[in-house]
């Protein structure tokens, strides 16, 4: 009785005390489209609606008053007042960083919420503000502990992703999967394509076994919603580019200056009779480098029906070289994409994804002795391009490798372009309740073509790259693999509380390749428009042998399994089963656990007073995962090694051993543990992530140099593939990041920073003498190999002499160790082993490839119809070795020579100049400078027409913009390009003439319909 | 509705696809499409394809040529400046340590050698066949011919016959004494003389000849001359060579192979090459190294101007020695003769370092060739290994040091000054001796034969700036050479 009263007098109260009225409105994302599937729910009744395909909702008898909650999945929750009936829009913001955000972690997904591996997201917002031309620049200084390098600024080149340092002397590549499938080469895919890129860094990458040592990048691209009319978007940008910088080298004047008096210092008479009237010279690098043409075109769109969602796009982007020009050096690269998903029922889903990429490319030599830009700087500033007669000149007197770089490029002829198909299809079937099966196919075909053409040219005496019969190569390498998951999952939750996810499942990879290639000889006129293997003579099959076709598998089981109570406390443990080719019988199969765990300290009852704290987890894991990325084959011994001689004036072929075979090569394991922590601050406005990480790399693959009675050197021999050392990489990770806006919603601002200290040391290596010899020797004719791996010192450290200053009196040459040769103005070496002799036996540590710390800084702008954005990234404490210098008599030199000692105290840095035979050229710190850089890496300003120029247009965005990528560099280091490297552990930070990064100037355009 | 029926059922088909293709292990067992070297003696073509293969590391001994000139007196290294390739420069001033890239190259390409005619042993009885015999005859040969490299600059070397030396037995094999190996030289190169024809069906195989004089040479190595004499009289009686009487046609292209050829490496131009593998060149890699640096003008090419004859060495030849300047370019000589070179231009050049004005012209490239990338490191020029006028000499030198006939000595001796336009000797004993000492630097000038001419006479010490008894007679073995067997063997004296 008592209840029925309660109910009619409240409902008498808000009969009286509340107007009900009927809303409506519409619901757009920030893009102006339609947002169909929003759930609308009045708070505190039981009133509610589902916005329609258009995005429109309507809900009757809504009390005045009262709070409406707008929620979607992946979008911030907006919630409006509502007191009249008047028609609402509805502006929901896409949210990547919410926390019931779902973000793929392999074989499923996972709320923010709930991950308990140190995962890293970025958004496509990110993505779109950051105009990456290539994937890999969206993740450079975005993500903590995640380091990207580039070998070269030509255009098209790949970027190297480095996570969390390198473990491993062989491949470091981390895993990278699109829509779960392998890609290898990301310059396929157009990155605007790009819904999300996750990174996991820790042990739970183990989920995908193999390969996923170095870290897993998994990249979804975009698949459309459901409930959304057709959207278009067409996106343009435009611009030019040029070289970040130029090495100042010296003009013909001062060169002729300072050759005389090195030809003096050397007892010589001086080359140059009078150095008057040779002014500036030519400026070589002025004659090679030149702005270069970007540009960029895209059609994209995206929608779905009530069942179902797609989204495709069309891509083109041309971009020149800036050393060489369009002719000699460029990228094109065209794309086209499809996804389609498609629910057959509510329990019964289809997801198709296709990607078709066309790459073509030319180049020029670059980073390595007799480069383009190696000759550039090299080349003495007194020779003309070309001669009275129009000839190019000739390098003479510079040394067998130095050439004329204008002379090299016009006869530089190569081409190479990449054909791609890659595509997935899936299929998910929900049944008895808890229980999902999923199967995915993904599968990739591509096809490489290569064409060069080397025309007879005579660059001068002796020069080593003078060609006397002109050859053509063609070539055609076709690579098929295919991924074929299927698992089972079971979930379930018991009152809530104890949450439970099971799953178990298979996977098998496949991946098969074969190269063929000709080369012929004689091109008729010696001209290009003739170079074909069709119009050659003398053809000659590249693999006359066969071994030109590979086969690799891999077969893998995993199980995990997932509990948490009540998303408070969260533990995870996964087994993995992996088998590959890549070992013999006895070590075929690997199994790798790891484990890991949370804690929401947040939801913790004692916490609910700290208002300030939004949200905090603890979160830690542990796991050993498997790595095989090595050659195929390496525990049997095989006949494919090289057995040429010569009867009768013909190549005569044989047999012999390839590789030394070693069955007792097994796993390389990287055992990793974390401990992180997420939190937020103040609304959510504060967002912090630290991580300490330990990452141990045993049993290392290695090719080490071995015993030369077994045979290994005969021709296309290889020593054995052996597990041979332990690297140790660890270090700590901090990403931040504040974000905050107006009260009106004009103005808003996002600051976010992250830095990783990473520390990087050989634990151990199995080599009788210590230590691995990285590849690179310094100089020309000398066998000083510039770094090596061996124990208690960071990976391919800087092995040579240490210096310490110049000898400036005969006394202190005198006084010092015997230094053979030395005199005053000569480098003074530290007798480090203190014998008394200044040897081989002094060389020591002298540098480290890899830096202290590397941090990332990104700063988003919006006010009004006005956005922009910056970002900067850099290190610290990272040395690279100047290996781009010739050391010749006549080559030309920097302007730093300039500065050399030429009496007592003139110089204590710089050593004199002299032509005769010094030990000034031995490989030694002198050579090995600070690689520190801070680098603006793009600035971006935007403006957006306002909504009702809009509707006038009948668009749903149309926003200018212009960006300079590289718009500075700030580093001491006077190489080319501090930030190039080629991420290898035994060859980092060796500069042979890196080619730099460009600087661009961009302007562009996106459109939405 | 019946299309996802219709889907699902396809679905279950793919799991259990799946389940067939992957669930069985077997799925990550390949074979390599390449041929295992344990089961691959199976044909008559297969025993010749291994054969090719043992034969190709001949082709890396350009160094071992290069490194027995430089280290004698006859040649300096040269390059581009002091520290051009470190380990031949210190070689060349007697200052040579354990650590040398070069002896590290000779050490491990000589067993790469070794190797491979113990891979065709190990498995010599597979199989029969008519040509068997021919096969181990060549085989045994360059076994011997390895060894002997081997022996020659370190002495007592790890030594296994009949088998390869695997991954792991590197640990345990050890430094076995020099007559052990030469026993087993002997014992090859007898069976090869056995087995082998007077003449091979193509240019550049070994020959019955090839077999007795390579004895011959390794029998005065141990100083067993009646042994010495027998072997090499055997191969001038056989008639199958003969001295070409233009001395200057043997170094040219139409010279190789001739008939004063009794062993000679084959290489070519056809194939390029590159410094990584330089003992996968198929070209003869010291012509580029020999060459004249950044050469312009007539009849050669360019190359890194190592190995450059001093002045003494030119000025001992009798100004009527017509191989003086067959054998040595006088680069200065060459530019005044062709003063009208390129409208007037001339020759010109770049000094190297150590320029003595010399080149070593039996070995530096020549134009006409059809210089593939590198071309310095592709000529085509053959090593003529053991060339008729050496058996000669090497006969006169058994005959008179191991109590045979002074007047064949002379006999044998004259014959090859004779062609070089030089009167006869007519001295006996040790004067003879001494002549025929003397002939053969002149004769055999920058053939890689001097160092170890003047180490088993026992004049190099004489003869050479910085060379120590007791100790340059032999080369170091490579310092990681030693590290990479497990420190247990002793380094050779005095290094």
């Amino acid at each position: 009785m008592r209840l029925l009263l309660t109910a009619v007098f409240g409902f008498f109260i808000l009969s009286v005390s509340a107007q009900q009225f009927n809303i409506s409105g519409t619901v757009y994302d920030n893009q102006n489209i339609p947002l169909g599937g929003v759930n609308v729910v009045v708070l505190n009744t039981n009133l509610g609606a589902i916005s329609d395909f258009d995005g429109n909702f309507q809900i009757n008898n809504v009390p005045s008053g009262s709070t409406v909650e707008f929620s979607y999945l992946g979008f911030a929750t907006v919630t409006r007042v509502v007191n009249t009936g008047d028609a609402l829009t509805i502006i929901m913001e896409e949210d990547a960083q919410a926390l019931d955000q779902v973000v793929v972690v392999g074989y499923g997904t996972q709320k923010r919420k709930e991950i308990t591996g140190a995962v890293a997201v970025l958004s496509s917002e990110t993505i779109e503000e950051l105009k990456p031309q290539r994937v890999e620049q969206a993740l450079q200084g975005q993500v903590a502990g995640v380091q990207v390098t580039s070998g070269s600024g030509a255009p098209g080149s790949a970027l190297n992703i480095r996570i969390r340092g390198i473990g491993t002397n062989g491949d470091s590549r981390p895993l990278i999967l699109v829509d779960g499938n392998v890609i290898e080469d990301l310059s396929v895919l157009n990155p605007t394509d790009i819904e999300s890129i996750n990174v996991l860094k820790d042990a739970t990458a183990g989920i995908y076994g193999v390969r996923a040592a170095n870290g897993v990048v998994l990249i979804t691209t975009k698949s459309g919603r459901k409930n959304q009319p057709l959207s278009l978007a067409f996106k343009t940008f435009a611009g030019f580019q040029n070289t970040t910088r130029r090495l100042p080298v010296l003009n013909a004047s001062e060169y002729a200056l300072l050759v005389n008096e090195s030809f003096t210092n050397g007892g010589s008479p001086p080359p140059f009779t009078s150095i008057d009237g040779f002014g500036q010279g030519t400026d070589w690098q002025d004659e090679v480098f030149n702005t270069a043409f970007i540009g960029n075109m895209e059609l994209s769109g995206e929608g779905g029906g009530e069942n179902s969602r797609y989204s495709f796009s069309l891509s083109y982007l041309t971009q020149d070289g800036i050393v060489g020009g369009g002719d000699k050096s460029n990228f094109e690269r065209k794309t086209a994409r499809i996804n389609y998903n498609l629910d057959f029922l509510e329990n019964f889903n289809l997801f198709t994804s296709a990607i078709y990429s066309d790459v073509e490319g030319r180049g020029i030599l670059e980073n390595t002795i007799g480069s383009v830009l190696y000759n550039a700087i090299n080349n003495a500033p007194t020779f003309a391009v070309r001669d009275a007669n129009g000839e190019f000149t000739k390098a003479e007197g510079l040394g067998n490798e130095v050439i004329n770089p204008v002379a090299q490029i016009e006869n530089t002829f190569n081409r190479g372009r990449t054909r791609k198909i890659g595509g997935s299809v899936g299929l998910r079937y929900n049944f008895l309740e808890n229980f999902t099966a999923e199967a995915r196919f993904q599968g990739n075909y591509s096809e490489v073509e290569g064409w060069f053409f080397s025309p007879i040219v005579d660059y001068g005496a002796g020069k080593v790259f003078n060609i006397e019969r002109s050859a053509v190569g063609e070539s055609l390498n076709t690579f098929k693999d295919y991924t074929f998951d299927g698992f089972v999952k079971y979930e379930k939750s018991f009152n809530d509380t104890h949450n439970v996810k099971v799953t178990a499942g298979t996977s098998i990879f496949q991946t098969v390749g074969e190269f063929t290639g000709q080369t012929g000889f004689d091109i008729i006129d010696n001209d290009v428009a003739n170079a074909s293997i069709a119009q050659a003579s003398d053809v000659i099959d590249n693999f006359p042998n066969g071994g030109n076709t590979f086969d690799a598998r891999l077969l893998s089981y995993f199980a995990r399994a997932q509990y948490d109570y009540k998303g408070k406390y969260l533990f995870s443990a996964v087994i993995r089963r992996d088998g590959s080719t890549k070992f013999g019988p006895r070590n075929k199969f690997g199994y790798f656990p790891s484990f890991s765990a949370g804690w929401v300290i947040s939801d913790e009852a004692f916490m609910e007073n700290a208002d300030w704290l939004n949200f905090l987890k603890l979160r830690a894991s542990y796991g050993i995962i498997g790595n095989d990325r090595i050659g195929d084959f390496g525990f049997v011994s095989l006949l494919n090694g090289e057995g040429v001689y010569v009867f009768n004036e013909e190549l005569t072929f044989g047999r012999a051993q390839g590789r030394l075979p070693n069955p007792q090569i097994q796993w390389e394991e990287q055992e990793t543990y974390n401990i992180g922590l997420d939190a937020r601050f103040m609304d959510s406005r504060l967002n912090l992530t630290l991580d300490y990480f330990n990452r141990q790399t045993n049993d290392l693959l290695v090719v080490a140099p071995v015993s030369g009675v077994l045979g290994a050197s005969g021709p296309g021999g290889l020593p054995p593939i052996i597990n041979a050392g332990t690297v140790e990489n660890k270090g700590l990770e901090a990403a931040l990041s504040w974000r905050d806006q107006s009260e009106s919603g004009d103005f808003s601002y996002n600051v976010s920073g992250n830095v990783t200290f990473i520390e990087n040391e050989v634990l151990f290596v199995q080599s009788e003498n210590g230590f691995l010899p990285g590849p690179i020797s310094f100089g020309v004719g000398q066998d000083q190999f510039i770094s090596r791996m061996e124990a208690g010192l960071p990976l391919g450290y800087f092995y040579g002499l240490q210096t310490d200053g110049i000898f400036q009196t005969q006394e202190e040459v005198d006084s010092h160790a015997f230094q053979d040769g030395a005199q005053p103005g000569d480098i003074r070496f530290v007798d480090v082993n203190g014998d008394g002799v200044i040897d081989e036996d002094d060389r020591t540590n002298i540098g480290d490839p890899f830096p202290d710390f590397s941090f990332g800084l990104n700063l988003t702008l919006n006010y009004k119809n006005w956005d922009f954005n910056a970002y900067a990234f850099g290190t610290v404490g990272n040395d690279i070795v100047r290996n781009y210098e010739r050391n010749q008599q006549l080559t030309n030199r920097q302007v730093t020579s300039l500065a050399r000692w030429t009496g007592p105290n003139t110089s204590n840095s710089f050593p004199r100049v002299t032509n005769a035979a010094t030990g000034n050229t031995l490989f030694s710190d002198f050579y090995v400078e600070d690689g520190s850089f801070l680098r603006l890496q793009n600035i971006q300003v935007g403006y957006s027409l306002s909504d009702d120029f809009l509707e006038k247009l009948k668009l749903k965005q149309f926003r200018i913009y212009t960006s300079v990528i590289n718009l500075f560099t700030l580093t001491e280091y006077s190489g080319f390009d501090p930030t190039a490297s080629n991420g290898n552990g035994l060859t980092a930070g060796i500069d042979q003439g890196f080619y730099p990064s460009a600087q661009q100037f961009l302007l562009g355009l996106d459109i939405r319909y | 509705m019946k299309m996802a029926q219709y889907l699902r059922s396809v679905f279950a088909l793919a799991l259990l696809a799946v389940c067939f293709t992957g669930c069985s292990d077997d799925f990550v067992d390949v074979e390599s499409e390449d041929v295992n070297s344990e089961n691959f003696f199976n044909t008559e073509e297969d025993y010749q394809a291994a054969l090719i293969a043992a034969y190709d590391l001949l082709q890396s001994t350009y160094i071992n040529v290069m490194l027995g000139e430089i280290a004698s007196n006859n040649t300096l290294a040269g390059g581009e400046s002091a520290i051009d390739v470190p380990g031949i420069q210190e070689i060349d001033d007697m200052r040579h340590t354990p650590v040398n890239r070069q002896l590290q190259d000779i050490w491990t390409w000589m067993y790469a050698g070794v190797n491979r005619a113990n891979y065709i042993m190990e498995f010599r009885d597979n199989l029969e066949f008519p040509g068997k015999a021919n096969v181990l005859g060549q085989t045994t040969f360059l076994r011997a011919y390895y060894y002997f490299e081997l022996i020659k600059f370190f002495g007592d070397v790890p030594f296994q016959v009949d088998r390869r030396i695997l991954f792991g037995d590197e640990a345990t094999i050890d430094r076995t004494p020099v007559a052990t190996i030469y026993q087993q030289i002997e014992d090859d190169l007898n069976f090869s003389i056995a087995n082998l024809p007077n003449t091979q069906d193509v240019p550049g195989r070994i020959t019955k000849g090839a077999a007795q004089a390579l004895l011959g040479r390794v029998l005065l190595f141990q100083n067993k001359f009646a042994e010495a004499r027998q072997v090499l009289d055997d191969v001038i009686a056989s008639g199958q060579y003969s001295l070409v009487a233009d001395f200057a046609e043997i170094w040219e292209n139409e010279g190789e192979n001739g008939p004063g050829s009794v062993f000679e490496i084959q290489y070519t131009d056809v194939e390029g090459a590159s410094f990584v593998c330089l003992q996968c060149s198929e070209g003869n890699v010291a012509v580029g190294f020999n060459g004249i640096r950044s050469f312009s003008g007539p009849l050669y090419d360019s190359g890194f101007s190592f190995n450059v004859p001093t002045q003494e060495f030119y000025d001992s030849y009798d100004e009527n020695d017509l191989r003086r300047d067959v054998g040595i370019l006088n680069i200065e000589l060459f530019a005044e003769q062709n003063a009208d070179y390129n409208s007037g231009a001339g020759v010109s050049w770049v000094d190297g370092f150590e320029h003595t004005g010399f080149y070593n012209r039996k070995y530096i490239a020549r134009q006409g060739d059809s210089n593939i990338g590198d071309q310095n490191l592709t000529n085509p020029n053959n090593y003529r290994a053991i060339r008729y006028a050496d058996v000669l000499l090497m006969a006169a030198e058994a005959h008179n040091r191991g109590g045979g006939s002074d007047v064949t000595a002379q006999q044998y001796l004259n014959e090859v000054r004779s062609r070089a336009g030089l009167d006869p000797i007519t001295a006996t004993g040790s004067a003879l001796t001494d002549a025929i000492y003397q002939e053969r630097r002149w004769e055999l000038a920058g053939e890689g034969l001097h160092f170890f001419d003047l180490v088993r006479t026992g004049r190099a010490a004489s003869a050479i700036d910085g060379f120590q008894t007791g100790k340059h007679e032999l080369f170091p073995i490579p310092a990681i050479e030693i590290q990479l067997a497990g420190n247990r063997w002793a380094q050779n004296p005095g290094y």
